[in-house]
């Protein structure tokens, strides 16, 4: 069974909390997976032209396509008169569900231009709903820079979909958080196995698919950053299963295992499911694991998987955490991780880019994992780096996926080994 | 308001970071938002550079907003300058500080930092990257440049080359060589490579040769009124221009052209006879104003191409751009809306591109071929190889990189000889391509093609999805079922120029069903 939990964990570590520049992406960056997973969404950014090169330089520059994602740039004459920028938007929206009939749910996402000039999307999304009715729905979520970190956008984009959501009484699973549909099936199929059939996921694939919530809707987070959609499903009266998340072997069971325990599902069917994904999931680590153990590894804070992933790595693969850093930490939802992770580390939230960087200098970990700014500067210092957003991009919850998970961190060790006999000519570009 | 899916141009603010990151002991301080960081990566990853842009973002907050942006602004200013001790400070404000009207200009010049302060004033709402990069450049040789005795020997100033340019590190290196074969020597290469105490003497050179006029046309023009320097107003990329370019450098000196083209491949390798399947290609032309008409320049002159059409997504070109058109005959497209340059290559169906990533990908969807000339960059326009556009070598690049995307010309002749061959269909590409090479079933093939009756009208019924033509037939010409079949017949790379002359000439003749008979008489009409 699972390892013991640490006599001593991290919930009570004390936090360093820090202010100063941060290099992170703010919440927009979300819409380059949530416009995937949402196949009849478009996402309007009302914001400048900085909002549009963020995206088209998050999307890995172009994707072959034309993108269910665009910017409403906001023009010298929209900043002079707010009711003139609403007609604008009115327009644009007109032009553009005109040219995409394919397109039935429709999210104004607010920028730091719009929240700052305080251009009320809400009541755009409100009037637009009216007007596009029944074909088009409208919603609204900031994903500003000054609201939001990363991987938040994609929480306020959950959360602004929950009061849209019908009523139920009915007792129900709700999965909550954007995953790849492969891996989203796995975790249904898992729950199938488990006897667990009334499982809804949220967002949904389709608008079509839309689903009721209510008192009896008990839900389990798939990501460690929904805070929001946690408190607006609360709100509702529905109810979360507090659990690790779901990655690596460990922490897939520990999460089923809190559903399972929920629904009551008999130990030995429990034991009987999951024993051989389980296995493989181990198995699969430990090719990894051969690669990590003994190492040292600190955080950039990025995605908020950061505390999770430590978890995983210190306890699956036997590296050692110098920091984990976090952009924001939410210790409701993490106290379950918070637990497990032993004590040790530096636990820091918010960042002084500058003085973190200091002291991964200081620290010269093994693995330095960090956003695409700082990777390649430090490799060049000659620290390894493990690139943040990848661990977003990539499936990597669940059992099928552990393996996967741990591959990332390994393949840049095993790279430099790889590498090592080149190692004193390499000179970086100019 | 205006709805933009993809974009040629960043916001000002880039286009100074652009500046900066290319030079070295120089300092930006920006009043910016958390997230504007993003832009670090396009330096980072995609011009894989080993440092951090040198750039201090003061990263506001929402709960910042009431309280003191101000005073964070001045914080964040002492700190980059006691941590990174540059030689100068430029400041200024993200397209979000803008905004809030906090000044950054007057702050950072109340400090007493004891260093020069150089205020940007970059309108995020009217002006993007370009103007960016040619307005800072210009603020730091307004604040930096001292008047200084000119060298003894002759030499130049290389001024324009950023961060994140298409090829300008090569290009450096050849105007180098180029200006080093004259006997005139290099004083200041800027912004790329150079710190704020090089810029002080630019003063010193006896002529600046300004390589790209996206960046540097306003700094050339101040220094030609205030050192009273001339400026090159030719850029060397393809061999004509090169000539002229160093004809010109020889009237600014007064010294005779010297130059080695031992080096230079294009005029032969166009001349050798592999190279007469490029006569006539149709090419359409887009980019920035630069590489345009130097790319439309080579493509009549030094390829054999025909400009079927060419346009420039920066607005400041726009003027130079149409004048370049109606030497051409075409129309130019000046727009920064990456769909209406699709449709305008929609409609003119040439046989190649030569543009940016978003005409590549453009290209990629019509299936017509596409060599980049321009910036925007991509990872891939930072080759490890030595690659420059600029000179002799330049044009020996440029001859490669055209030539790469096209069905090689032995390969053409064999893709029409064996048209009806199973292997050679509109999905098989070139041979030289990646890919896996995907054979069709010749059987399914023939099926469709039994089924229609030669000479028939299409069928609007149940036969239509079997004889839907290739390309839709545009207007109110129909094509008969067996002149669609016929031109199905036709090697892909050179249908759509089939379909659209063809059309054209059934237009022109009155013609408003089109049978194999006139396919062929438009193939006559056409002949070249």
């Amino acid at each position: 069974m699972n390892a013991p939990a640490p006599a001593l964990g991290c919930t009570n570590t004390p936090v360093l909390k820090e202010r100063g520049q941060r290099e992170v992406f703010c919440g927009l960056t979300g819409i380059i997976w949530l416009h995937r997973k949402m196949q009849d969404a478009f996402f309007l950014v009302v914001g400048s032209r900085t909002c549009a090169h963020l995206l088209q330089s998050a999307a890995g520059v172009m994707i072959f396509a034309e993108p269910r994602f665009g910017t409403a740039i906001l023009e010298e004459k929209d900043l002079a008169g707010l009711a003139d920028a609403q007609t604008e938007l009115d327009r644009e929206v007109d032009r553009l569900l005109s040219r995409r009939p394919d397109i039935r749910q429709l999210f104004l996402v607010g920028s730091c231009p719009s929240e700052v000039i305080k251009l009320d999307l809400h009541r755009a999304a409100e009037r637009m709903s009216v007007k596009h009715a029944p074909h088009v729905r409208v919603l609204n979520y900031s994903g500003s820079g000054i609201e939001t970190t990363f991987t938040q956008g994609e929480d306020a984009c959950l959360a602004s979909m929950v009061p849209t959501l019908g009523s139920t009484v009915e007792k129900e699973l709700l999965l909550v958080g954007a995953l790849p549909d492969v891996v989203e099936d796995q975790a249904m199929g898992l729950l199938a196995a488990l006897g667990i059939t009334k499982v809804r996921c949220l967002p949904a694939r389709r608008s079509a698919d839309a689903f009721a919530i209510g008192p009896n809707t008990v839900f389990a987070l798939m990501q460690p950053f929904l805070g929001d959609t946690h408190a607006a499903l609360t709100r509702r009266g529905s109810r979360h299963i507090p659990a690790p998340f779901p990655f690596g072997a460990e922490g897939t069971t520990l999460w089923l295992q809190a559903i399972a325990t929920e629904f009551g599902v008999d130990p030995d069917l429990f034991a009987k499911v999951t024993a051989a994904p389980r296995a493989r999931a181990e198995k699969a680590i430990a090719a990894s694991a051969q690669t990590l153990s003994g190492k040292s590894i600190f955080f950039f804070p990025d995605s908020q998987l950061e505390i999770p992933l430590a978890r995983f790595l210190t306890r699956e693969c036997g590296m050692t955490a110098i920091e984990v850093g976090t952009p924001f930490l939410h210790r409701d939802l993490l106290a379950p991780e918070l637990a497990l992770l032993a004590h040790g580390p530096t636990i820091s939230e918010g960042q002084d880019v500058d003085k973190q960087l200091t002291r991964a200098r200081a620290a010269r970990a093994d693995l330095t994992v960090c956003g695409l700014g700082l990777a390649n500067p430090l490799e060049a210092e000659g620290m390894a780096t493990k690139w943040a957003i990848e661990l977003v991009f990539t499936p990597v919850h669940f059992y099928e996926q552990a393996g996967d998970l741990a591959a990332l961190f390994a393949r840049p060790l095993r790279r430099r080994a790889l590498l090592a006999p080149l190692a004193p000519q390499i000179e970086a570009a100019e | 308001m205006k709805l933009t899916l993809w974009t040629y141009e960043g916001p000002p603010h880039v286009g100074a970071m652009r500046v900066a990151t290319g030079m070295k002991g120089l300092h930006y301080v920006l009043h910016a938002p958390q997230g504007d960081t993003y832009a670090d990566l396009l330096f980072t990853m995609i011009e894989r550079r080993d440092h951090r842009p040198p750039v201090t973002y003061t990263t506001f907050q929402a709960r910042d907003l009431g309280g003191d942006t101000a005073t964070l602004f001045k914080t964040a200013c002492q700190d980059a300058v006691d941590r990174f001790a540059p030689e100068a400070i430029i400041v200024g404000a993200s397209c979000t500080a803008e905004l809030i009207q906090d000044n950054p200009a007057g702050l950072a010049g109340s400090m007493n930092l004891g260093l020069p302060v150089i205020p940007l004033d970059l309108p995020s709402y009217q002006r993007k990257e370009g103007f960016g990069t040619d307005e800072t450049f210009l603020q730091i040789v307004r604040h930096l440049a001292q008047p200084c005795a000119r060298t003894e020997q002759i030499t130049a100033n290389l001024i324009g080359p950023t961060a994140l340019g298409f090829r300008h590190r090569d290009d450096i290196t050849e105007l180098t060589r180029l200006l080093s074969e004259m006997g005139i020597g290099v004083n200041v290469v800027g912004p790329m490579g150079s710190r704020p105490s090089d810029i002080a003497r630019l003063g010193a050179a006896h002529f600046n040769v300004l390589m790209y006029p996206e960046h540097a046309e306003s700094a050339a023009r101040w220094l030609e009124t205030t050192f009273k320097q001339p400026y090159t107003k030719i850029v060397p990329i393809g061999v004509g221009a090169t000539r002229d370019f160093l004809a010109e450098v020889a009237k600014i000196t007064g010294l005779p052209v010297k130059t080695d083209t031992t080096r230079l491949r294009l005029p032969w390798w166009t001349r050798s006879v592999d190279s007469t399947y490029l006569t006539g290609k149709r090419v359409f032309i887009f980019g920035d104003g630069t590489h345009v008409a130097a790319a439309a320049r080579i493509a009549r002159e030094e390829m054999g191409f025909e400009v079927a059409g060419l346009g420039c997504f920066n607005r400041e070109m726009a003027r130079p751009i149409r004048a370049l058109a109606k030497e051409y005959g075409v129309e130019a497209l000046i727009s920064d809306d990456y769909l209406e340059v699709e449709a305008i290559i929609t409609a003119l169906q040439p046989e190649m591109i030569l543009g940016t990533q978003m005409e590549r990908h453009i290209g990629k969807r019509l299936g017509i071929p596409c060599a980049v000339i321009s910036a925007p960059v991509h990872v891939q326009d930072f080759p490890a190889r030595y690659s420059p556009q600029m000179g002799w070598e330049g044009a020996n690049v440029i001859f490669d990189t055209w030539v790469h995307p096209l069905v090689m010309g032995l390969e053409e002749h064999l893709l029409h000889m064996f048209r009806d061959d199973f292997e050679f269909h509109d999905e098989a590409g070139a041979s030289h391509h990646g890919g896996a090479h995907k054979p069709r079933d010749p059987v399914a093939e023939a099926a469709p093609a039994a089924a229609t009756v030669a000479g028939s009208m299409p069928d609007a019924g149940a036969s239509l999805a079997e004889s839907l033509p290739v390309v839709q037939p545009s207007g109110e010409i129909v094509w008969l079922s067996d002149a669609e079949a016929e031109l199905k017949k036709i090697p892909f790379f050179v249908r759509g120029k089939a379909r659209r002359n063809t059309e054209n000439y059934a237009q022109t003749k009155g013609v408003t069903a089109i049978s194999v008979e006139t396919l062929y008489e438009a193939k006559a009409h056409y002949a070249r």
